[in-house]
């Protein structure tokens, strides 16, 4: 168990590093994020919506489409030169591998998250000061969904003739119950209410989590079979 | 497709289960014609789940034994209950407006039916798009079973989402409790797509076999 911990730590810091040195994915994310967080504003006319109830829902859609650029790069940094094969042949468990590249991506998400939620509180004038511990709850829970199946798919679509095209068709019916879940107890949060009123979809959120994240470190071995 | 007993059988039952349905059924007092569509929209989706938990089924068990078979059971199962799926979301609507005044409602149950539609439209896509055949057999089982999982959360979230908000009184079901008549043809309807299923089913695995056994190597293109 240790040793997994270890080894997948390993993998997401050269992960980690690939993208601290190049930024190509984290900018693009970030930069698609904010575009769509301000696209999404003119989408609805804001004298009939209140912002209130259009925030979560905008956050929680882009949030999923932006985590979608990380995602795909996961397993496509490994296809220049076969450096998959290089993870495959070290003396390694193969869940450490998916364990490596999921916590790399959680934490590519989160920085998304970072910069996203002040980017939503701030253009929709929204009150997230009093609500931010409970948001951050959320949101980790609805990352670590996002890319306990995002990772999965990352490295199944890369191998398809398809690639990037078939990661949001693979990944976006999974998202749906993160998205929903997610987005409720947001708009719970935002208009006031108690904690409590949002606690059946965290529990819904926390259950995802675990099953998917455990059936999918579970798979990721079947895939990469040669 | 080749003419086999079965398929003669299928076809025949489900020929006359269309018969009975609109000749010899009683017209529901308040949907009148409408609700003939019962008879397709019901039996059309039993199938399309059947197909799909067939679909999970034989995924986990190619995983476990490798058999090739498993994997054109899933193939062929995943093809036809998207079929059977498209026929279910069709005729929805098509029921839903003269009878709801809607052709769409995000009801759980057709949230879950459109969201099983696209996961095995990905399911079918994924197939298509990976040469290697052991590849395709391994990815496609891993989708089919995580799909498989997937479909309680779907449900749940959007069965939540629902009751978290009032209902529209002209959506509400009637109840379900059916006159003897009527439930006999749904019955037999039932029973005769039930068979039309395999007979599909069937012609579906054997083109897999003839396709397998025509490239026994090489990729194939879909």
């Amino acid at each position: 168990m240790r040793d997994l911990l270890r080894d997948s730590w390993l993998i997401a810091r050269k992960d980690l590093a690939i993208e601290f040195r190049t930024r190509s994915a984290f900018l693009s994310a970030i930069v698609f994020a904010l575009l769509g967080i301000v696209i999404f504003y003119f989408a609805w006319d804001p004298t009939a919506v209140t912002t209130v109830d259009l925030a979560p829902g905008v956050l929680w859609v882009v949030f999923t489409f932006s985590g979608l650029l990380g995602l795909h790069r996961s397993f496509g940094v490994e296809q220049p030169d076969r450096a998959i094969d290089g993870l495959l042949a070290a003396p390694i468990a193969r869940e450490s591998i998916y364990l490596g590249k999921a916590l790399a991506n959680l934490i590519f998400v989160i920085g998304v998250q970072a910069v996203a939620i002040p980017a939503v509180a701030l253009f929709y004038n929204l009150p997230v000061g009093p609500v931010l511990l409970p948001l951050s709850a959320i949101a980790l829970l609805a990352a670590i969904g996002l890319v306990s199946v995002g990772t999965l798919f990352s490295a199944m679509a890369v191998n398809t003739r398809l690639a990037e095209l078939l990661l949001p068709m693979l990944s976006l019916p999974f998202f749906v119950p993160i998205v929903i879940p997610a987005a409720q107890a947001t708009a719970k949060l935002m208009s006031g209410r108690p904690v409590g009123d949002a606690l059946p979809w965290l529990k819904l959120l926390l259950a995802f989590d675990i099953v998917f994240a455990v059936a999918c470190m579970l798979a990721y071995p079947f895939t990469i079979e040669e | 497709m080749k003419v086999t007993p079965l398929s003669i059988a299928a076809a025949t039952t489900v020929a006359i289960t269309f018969v009975r349905a609109i000749f010899f059924t009683p017209l529901e007092a308040t949907q009148g014609p409408a609700q003939k569509i019962l008879y397709l929209h019901a039996p059309a989706a039993w199938v399309a789940f059947l197909a799909f938990g067939l679909v999970g089924l034989a995924s986990v068990l190619y995983l476990w034994l490798r058999e090739d078979r498993l994997d054109r059971i899933a193939e062929s199962s995943a093809e036809v209950g998207l079929m059977f799926t498209t026929v279910v979301l069709v005729t929805g609507p098509l029921w839903g407006k003269p009878v709801w005044g809607t052709w769409w409602t995000w009801d759980a149950r057709l949230t879950l039916t459109l969201f099983l539609w696209f996961i095995y439209l990905a399911y079918v896509v994924l197939r298509g798009a990976v040469d290697d055949r052991s590849m395709r057999a391994r990815y496609s089982a891993v989708l089919g079973i995580l799909g498989a999982l997937l479909i309680p959360f779907i449900h749940l979230s959007v069965y939540l989402f629902r009751t978290l908000h009032p209902q529209p009184i002209l959506m509400k079901p009637g109840a379900p409790s059916l006159p003897g008549e009527m439930l006999a043809t749904l019955l037999l309807a039932f029973g005769s797509f039930t068979l039309l299923y395999v007979a599909l089913l069937r012609a579906r695995y054997r083109y897999a076999v003839e396709r397998d056994d025509a490239h026994p190597t090489e990729a194939y293109v879909a």
